[in-house]
């Protein structure tokens, strides 16, 4: 309340900022206290295999491989720090994606679809279109958009049965993950946008230059040489704000929010919560299909198109994302790099040591664990602030009070 | 019509013990959202378990020494296996919403994710590869119960329901079918099963008569951890050859919504899960089904995709949930932490 007295470490922002960071240090040293003690369980890893585990898991993104002498050797990596921003570019879009529905109230585990149904729309336009005849940078801009509506119409389908016949947005979001992948799978099988060129590479669809049609590269990939990046991690971060804008300062943004706070009470005022829900799953898919549509457009990725047994990686880190940035559309940009970060030390784990890369996915697993109690954890970060306890009674009643109306928030459906 | 019911059953029954799992938690107003997870585990845990009792308990030599009894006896006790440590898994999530008052979606999710991620971790570690198997011979051979195995003669004629239910099936899938009726019994014919519903519709007023929520909400919680684990390894062991890939293909999801369709109660689940089961059998056999036994592959016949198979059980789960949500009626008081003072 009495905002401008407060300290900075007690500002609700830095606390907020505070518990994201416990969560990581949590993550982080919970991994490798993993593959310290799975180290030194193996005969094969032992001491020395595990400490070289525990250094690449906090500093993988520094790690230049091994030298000549077979120790592993560290500096700045260029192609490493690119490879990052390039992959951060598909889960700042389904973190936002993500959190833009944690702001309306409705978990959106549905981006791994809505990420599929992006992917093969953009996939299609970009490479059936003949660029002999339409200009590539054209094309290029009609798949984006085309994986927009794609993943927008995937996403209506939840927000639909979710305000019409109060259906649980996650089970509704789960189904159509899977019918999302057999779509997928079923429209690519024997079409042909099969890779047939590269006899080595069965199972794939063309990459997008094979048609000319790649996102321009804007000078990034001089920066960061040998690296997949391109223009794309740019159009991410211009979305990024975009959704800042239009949650925050827009008439549009306040309502979703409303909803979200308490779906009746914007009922009562005038909001139209049905639509609202609608409107917001639709944002939601729009962005994830959009984060395909970057990711398969920069033409050197490839589809894996039978996908119908797996769902993406990508979609499903858009929750962690957007639960580390606490749903802060800035915040997810800065989420997402760490998300690509720890993608990377993956990679090096799989490549320079005897462990691999799914370590990163339970250190993820255990982000997402800790911010779903993240409010104790603010709370107790405030506790601890506290120097000087304050009048008894007062506060401590009003916090307890406020847990239940903040986890009530996507309670009360079926 | 005898492939069609073992089929339909040996995809029926994790579906069926899972959901039950499923009305535990809810019934005593946790939502547990991370039975795929505790399944994903279980099944990690009843592979290994197998595993390693092959190589080290001398099981390959009672293998071939044709003593079936053993092998079952294996069977159970990976079966228990499974449901210990689901059951320790799922404590992750009792704690955090029970004693942290967290949000149970997130916190479901959290082992949604962590449990591929740790076993995936563990088994590339152990096998060098994405899939743990058994360390020789497959599901079939080791525990599959065979006419032969049961005495008859290799050519015995055992009648309909002879050739349905004694031949070619696991003792997994009547120990779950057992296991569901004792356990529907409990929730709805006991003081035990009452005090635990009453949780789940109004922990204040159970609280004000004495009884224990969160100790309770605790006790659903591990049951159905229990139950989903060894749902996990029963689903692992019938349908993917005892083979553990970090994965069940949402079948822990479809759980979640055949209990939704059979709107908390366990008959209904029996209904749904059967129905369900046969949707999966379909997906995964509908070329190789003869119904009425002539020879004719009815439905390879109708010249339709495999791939419409394979997302009929989802969309069907989607438009039974569109259908029934009117009168779907959750427990009141699920997903809602327990606060003394709103008493």
């Amino acid at each position: 309340m009495k905002q401008e007295k407060t300290p900075l470490l007690r500002r609700e922002g830095s606390v907020k900022l505070l518990s994201s960071l416990l969560s990581i240090v949590i993550g982080l040293v919970v991994g490798g206290l993993i593959v310290l003690f799975v180290g030194l369980g193996n005969s094969e890893i032992g001491a020395d295999g595990a400490g070289e585990g525990l250094r690449l898991i906090f500093a993988g993104i520094l790690s230049t491989g091994r030298d000549a002498s077979g120790a592993l050797s560290w500096g700045f990596n260029p192609t490493n720090v690119g490879n990052m921003l390039f992959r951060a570019m598909p889960v700042i879009m389904t973190g936002l994606s993500v959190a833009v529905a944690f702001k309306t109230g409705l978990f959106n585990i549905g981006a791994p679809g809505q990420y599929l149904m992006g992917t093969m729309v953009s996939l299609v336009i970009a490479l059936s279109i003949d660029t002999a005849a339409v200009p590539a940078g054209l094309v290029w801009v009609l798949a984006l958009l085309g994986g927009i509506a794609a993943g927008a119409l995937w996403g209506c389908i939840p927000g639909l049965v979710k305000a019409f016949l109060n259906i649980n947005e996650v089970l509704a979001c789960i189904m159509t993950n899977w019918i999302a992948a057999n779509v997928v799978t079923w429209i690519f099988d024997g079409s042909a946008f099969r890779n047939m060129v590269e006899n080595t590479k069965s199972g794939y669809i063309y990459k997008t230059s094979f048609n000319g049609v790649a996102t321009p590269k804007l000078g990034l990939d001089k920066l960061f040489p040998g690296s997949q990046v391109n223009g794309g991690i740019l159009i991410a971060i211009l979305f990024a704000v975009a959704m800042y804008i239009l949650m925050n300062k827009t008439t549009l943004g306040f309502e979703l929010k409303a909803c979200g706070a308490n779906r009746h009470a914007a009922r009562y005022a005038g909001i139209s919560d049905k639509r609202n829900i609608v409107l917001s799953m639709a944002i939601a898919g729009a962005l994830a299909g959009a984060g395909a549509a970057l990711y398969y457009l920069s033409g050197n990725t490839e589809f894996f198109w039978t996908t119908y047994q797996s769902l993406p990686a990508e979609g499903f880190n858009g929750i962690p994302v957007a639960l580390l940035a606490l749903n802060n559309p800035i915040g997810v940009i800065f989420a997402g790099l760490f998300m690509a970060m720890l993608n990377i030390i993956g990679l090096q784990l799989t490549n320079l040591t005897a462990y691999n890369e799914f370590i990163t996915d339970v250190i993820i697993a255990i982000i997402v664990y800790l911010s779903a109690f993240s409010l104790v954890i603010r709370m107790f970060l405030m506790g601890r602030k506290r120097k000087v306890p304050p009048k008894l009674g007062a506060d401590d009643a009003a916090a307890p009070a406020k847990i239940p109306a903040e986890n009530e928030k996507g309670g009360d459906d079926a | 019509m005898t492939f069609l019911i073992q089929q339909t059953l040996i995809y029926g029954v994790p579906l069926l013990i899972v959901a039950l799992a499923g009305v535990f938690a809810e019934r005593s107003g946790i939502i547990n959202l991370a039975l795929e997870g505790i399944m994903v585990f279980g099944a990690f845990i009843g592979v290994l378990f197998v595993r390693i009792m092959q190589t080290s308990a001398g099981f390959e030599a009672l293998k071939s020494a044709g003593d079936w009894m053993a092998l079952q006896g294996l069977e159970l006790l990976a079966m228990l296996a499974a449901a210990v440590c689901g059951a320790i898994f799922s404590l992750l999530l009792s704690f955090a919403s029970i004693n942290l008052r967290a949000d149970q979606t997130i916190g479901g999710t959290a082992l949604n994710l962590l449990a591929p991620a740790l076993v995936l971790f563990f088994i590339r570690i152990i096998a060098n590869q994405n899939t743990l198997q058994m360390a020789s011979g497959d599901s079939a051979s080791w525990f599959m119960i065979k006419k032969t195995t049961l005495g008859f003669d290799r050519d015995a004629d055992l009648g309909f329901f002879g050739n349905t239910f004694l031949h070619k099936v696991y003792l997994a899938t009547y120990v779950c079918i057992i296991l569901f009726i004792v356990l529907s019994v409990i929730l709805y014919k006991t003081r035990f099963g009452l005090r635990l519903r009453s949780c789940g519709e109004n922990p204040q007023a159970a609280n004000s008569l004495g009884i224990n929520v969160q100790k309770m909400r605790y006790i659903g919680t591990t049951i159905s951890g229990a139950l989903a684990g060894m749902g996990g390894f029963v689903y692992a062991l019938t349908t993917a050859n005892c083979a553990s890939t970090g994965d069940v293909a949402g079948f822990g999801f479809l759980a979640i919504a055949v209990m939704i369709f059979g709107n908390w109660k366990p008959l209904n689940i029996a209904g749904a899960s059967l129905l369900f089961g046969l949707f999966k059998c379909i997906a995964a056999a509908y070329s190789s089904i003869d119904i009425n036994g002539d020879g004719v592959y009815a439905l390879a016949n109708l010249g339709i995709s495999s791939h419409f198979y394979r997302l009929l059980p989802y969309l069907i789960t989607l438009l039974v949930l569109a259908f029934t949500s009117k009168s779907s009626r959750a427990p009141k008081a699920e997903g809602i932490p327990y606060d003394k003072s709103m008493r």
